[in-house]
């Protein structure tokens, strides 16, 4: 029990990582390639959790996903019982956390991309759609995959957002980053320091595939 | 009415292009002058990937574009073929997976790369070939779809003389057996005079007739063109 945060943290960076994937990569396509009226607007919603403290986040994500909350209701009426302080609330929190950092390196990255293909594809006839699974993300995979790394590296250390959302509750909401506090708090420094320890190989072993993948992207 | 018809108007930054002219159907127009005339942006128009600020484009009695009447047809519905100018192939497929990309029919494909000779390089990528396989896989792409317009951006460009000839050649031909309709952007004079029926000189984004007279006349190659024309094979690049 004594590392299952580090588990648990590991779960969720890759969940939120799928999650945030699959989502982010048509929103970062739409907001690339194409203009439409209010599109500002939208591109500065997604990014407002970079310039807003995670607390806060957390505590607009409490009211939302709370009993009479819009998405906490709809969780209720579902599932019955609240999100809050569930391994699931914690992968929406997480995933609304990171939102930013999924879209705008694969939005970088479809910017780059010569648009004369998108262009070809249409006149060979093909649509948006599926100029977008059969032209621009086969050719995008590299910054795809450096932005999942990304995300997994963010999702690994978030910790005020999950603490707001979550609570620190063992085995279901207690993270890695959660239990490093709670280990300082409580003067278990050897136990800070052995899950401290994890994440340095974890998170540096990633950079460097991050600059790889970069690398190869640019050339 | 059969053919391709346009008016079209459409401001960019200092540059007005204002131009209106017919094609019959089955045959070649060139577009031809020099740099930034607006020549790419009215074939990107007559394709729809621009949107002119007013005018019409009709194609055998389709209208494509039409500000007054509000019709816009998108670029997947108007049945052409595009080669951009720099060999715009994809570079995640095979020569053969380009070719083949929107192909109505594979065995078509299969004729098209015999025709072009581009069977032994069918499982290439495109950075692994040269310039002139890659032109001729557009060229195939393009085909492929059995387009009722082709459209050509300055296609040979960046090919060496050679290669150019050989393609021009050959693209000819194709066109010949498939009665196809092309509109073809070049800054190359001899490369007009020997593949278009038409040809239309586009100076300032403005069709400028006496262009071509001036140029020609002023390098003092009049007699040279003339000879062009009869010789097909000579080149004369401006």
């Amino acid at each position: 029990m004594e590392f299952f945060p580090l588990y648990l943290s590991a779960k969720l960076a890759l969940i939120t990582t799928l999650v945030l994937i699959v989502i982010a990569s048509p929103l970062a396509y739409v907001l690339a390639c194409f203009t439409w009226p209010g599109k500002t607007f939208v591109d500065a919603l997604i990014n407002l959790p970079i310039a807003l403290p995670p607390t806060v986040i957390g505590f607009y994500l409490l009211c939302l996903l709370g009993p009479r909350g819009t998405i906490g209701s709809f969780w209720d009426n579902l599932f019955g019982g609240s999100i809050l302080f569930t391994f699931a609330g914690i992968v929406v929190a997480c995933a609304t956390y990171s939102l930013p950092f999924a879209i705008q390196p694969i939005k970088a990255t479809f910017e780059k991309l010569d648009p004369r293909l998108r262009e070809s594809a249409f006149v060979l006839g093909l649509s948006p759609l599926a100029t977008f699974f059969r032209v621009v993300l086969p050719n995008s995979k590299n910054g795809i995959a450096a932005a999942a790394i990304l995300v997994f590296l963010h999702s690994l250390g978030a910790f005020g957002v999950i603490l707001m959302v979550g609570g620190s509750i063992p085995g279901e909401t207690k993270v890695a980053s959660i239990a490093i506090y709670e280990a300082v708090e409580s003067f278990q420094y050897e136990k800070a320091w052995l899950l401290s320890l994890a994440f340095l190989p974890v998170s540096y072993f990633f950079l460097l595939l991050v600059n790889r993948l970069t690398r190869r992207e640019a050339s | 009415m059969k053919g391709l018809h346009v008016r079209l108007s459409k401001r960019l930054g200092k540059l007005e292009i204002d131009v209106a002219f017919s094609c019959p159907e089955g045959s070649t127009l060139a577009l031809i002058g020099p740099s930034g005339a607006g020549k790419t942006t009215i074939i990107r128009m007559v394709a729809g990937l621009e949107r002119p600020d007013d005018g019409a484009i009709l194609f055998n009695g389709e209208t494509f574009f039409d500000q007054e009447k509000g019709i816009r047809l998108s670029p997947q519905k108007r049945g052409l073929g595009y080669v951009f100018q720099d060999y715009t192939l994809f570079p995640h497929l095979s020569l053969y997976g380009n070719a083949a990309f929107a192909a109505k029919d594979r065995t078509e494909v299969e004729g098209l790369f015999r025709f072009f000779g581009l069977g032994p390089m069918r499982d290439r990528k495109p950075h692994q070939v040269s310039g002139g396989e890659r032109q001729r896989c557009a060229i195939c792409q393009a085909m492929a779809t059995r387009p009722r317009l082709l459209l050509l951006d300055e296609p040979f460009s960046a090919l060496d003389v050679v290669t150019r000839r050989k393609l021009r050649d050959e693209l000819k031909k194709i066109k010949e057996e498939r009665r196809l309709s092309v509109v073809y952007v070049t800054h190359d004079v001899t490369e007009a005079l020997y593949m278009a029926d038409v040809i239309l000189p586009v100076v300032d984004g403005k069709i400028d007739r006496d262009w071509l007279e001036e140029i020609t006349s002023a390098s003092g190659t009049r007699n040279l063109l003339a000879k062009a024309v009869r010789e097909p094979k000579l080149s004369l690049a401006f």
